[in-house]
């Protein structure tokens, strides 16, 4: 399981507020924890910034890297924060997140083609929100097609199906999890990704929504997702779930985690 | 009990079938729509309306009670066609370009019928001049506009820049999750509504000081 921390997203107050005032031991304390946690990517948004995104995220990947042995996900739409970004980033950073959207896929592409960079492609199109299994596929195999006609290794996508709230539409959970199965199934090498909290927005004790879907979509070939990592019981769950899964030869992952102290 | 009153616990309840059978009775028993509409469907979605705002009940039963709401309608639409209700007024509502979210504004549009009013919605990727050419259009007394990304506020910003030029104009109601007061003033539009529920009673606020 590859896991993207969630939690330096300029979106959440206090990290807002952190950014802000370039409190650089908090960012890093966050990035730390969530290292120490088990966290392969550090995500980095200043997205609520409008004309500091840019400076904040340099900032940022600067001050995680000096410090830690960190990748970054670089969580941005605009091609000039995420250049800006890349020219001081070390190692082979993570970008979230191109789509089918054509400004989006237009600016994203030339910063990714023919590059060792991961990158999340997001099952988004112009056309609006995909709804069905088949929604999803249909754009999956343009961008995975385009994005390796463009020299992007298979091995280097996240496709990123979209999570949709349960809540407004009983059919939007497994329309979400088939498509994690078509896109495993369909193209191997790929990998999937995705935020899930979306899942149980509007309904009450959301954690136990998130960590049993998480759980479902692990059994679906699920290999990545942007989580909260100080979350125990969740990332315990993902362990457990790989293992159950078959991903996880000798029980050997989840006996790691048992003897480290990982299992709650 | 009366058989409005049955009508309005149905709607709270999220009884289709029961508020399409309460309001076909009511007909029978001498009721004009409008009286069904006000007391029964729309006095239902008044309950409803705070409890989702104070998370006593959840998205899924609003929905509920928005079908059962909508199984009324059903049935007394033909009556409103020759009856004299009035409509509250109409709003046009979407969200801007390059924002393809729509489900906080589908919550919106039901709040806003459940309310009386008049919804035409333009969906999703709404371009300004759309907007515009809708105002002309339908006459809204309010324009609503959603944006669920940080990279769409800025289009709300252009969107609500060309509204303020137009004479005469609408109110400019705006909301989605990065959308705070402060940046409603700072952009100029007339209210900010932080949920489907606060979004019509700061609606009828709006209408009221028209």
């Amino acid at each position: 399981m590859i896991v993207v921390g969630e939690l330096l997203n300029a979106s959440r107050k206090a990290v807002g507020t952190a950014i802000e005032a370039l409190d650089a031991d908090y960012i890093l304390q966050v990035a730390r924890d969530q290292l120490e946690a088990g966290a392969d990517y550090i995500d980095v948004n200043a997205g609520t910034f409008m004309n500091k995104e840019g400076e904040y995220v340099e900032w940022m990947v600067r001050l995680i890297q000096d410090n830690t042995d960190a990748v970054c996900s670089l969580d941005s739409p605009d091609p000039e924060v995420l250049n800006r970004a890349l020219k001081v980033h070390k190692g082979t950073a993570m970008i979230n997140s191109i789509s089918l959207e054509k400004e989006r896929y237009d600016q994203i592409l030339p910063i990714i083609a023919g590059t060792d960079l991961k990158v999340i492609a997001l099952c988004m199109s112009d056309e609006g929100m995909p709804v069905t299994r088949e929604d999803r596929l249909k754009i999956a195999d343009r961008l995975i097609n385009d994005l390796c006609r463009n020299n992007v290794k298979l091995e280097n996508i996240f496709v990123d199906p979209l999570v949709q709230p349960i809540a407004t539409d009983q059919s939007y959970g497994m329309e979400f999890l088939n498509a994690i199965e078509g896109i495993m199934t369909g193209y191997p090498g790929v990998h999937t990704m995705c935020g899930l909290s979306n899942v149980s927005h509007g309904l009450p004790n959301r954690k136990i929504l998130n960590v049993s879907f998480a759980i479902m979509a692990v059994a679906k070939g699920l290999d990545g997702l942007i989580v909260n990592p100080l979350d125990r019981q969740m990332m315990a769950s993902l362990v457990a779930a790989e293992t159950l899964a078959g991903r996880d030869e000798y029980c050997e992952k989840y006996l790691d985690a048992f003897r480290s102290g990982n299992l709650l | 009990m009366n058989i409005l009153e049955q009508i309005r616990d149905a709607v709270v309840e999220g009884n289709a079938g029961q508020v399409k059978e309460f309001a076909q009775k009511a007909i029978e028993e001498g009721f004009g729509a409008a009286q069904i509409l006000d007391e029964g469907l729309i006095g239902g979605m008044n309950i409803i309306g705070p409890r989702f705002k104070n998370n006593e009940i959840f998205i899924p039963e609003v929905l509920k009670s928005a079908r059962a709401m909508h199984a009324g309608m059903d049935v007394i639409k033909p009556l409103i066609v020759s009856s004299d209700i009035q409509e509250k007024g109409t709003i046009v509502i979407g969200t801007v370009a390059g924002d393809l979210h729509d489900i906080g504004k589908n919550m919106v549009i039901m709040m806003l019928e459940g309310s009386g009013f008049k919804v035409i919605d333009l969906g999703i990727n709404v371009p300004t001049e759309k907007f515009v050419k809708a105002i002309e259009e339908h006459q809204p007394q309010i324009m609503g506009l959603s944006a669920l990304l940080t990279t769409t506020m800025k289009q709300m910003k252009n969107t609500v820049e060309t509204l303020l030029t137009l004479e005469p104009r609408p109110k400019i109601l705006i909301g989605g999750a990065p959308i705070t007061q402060k940046f409603c003033d700072e952009i100029g539009a007339d209210a900010y509504a932080a949920d489907a529920a606060s979004a019509a009673e700061i609606a009828n606020m709006l209408i009221g000081s028209n």
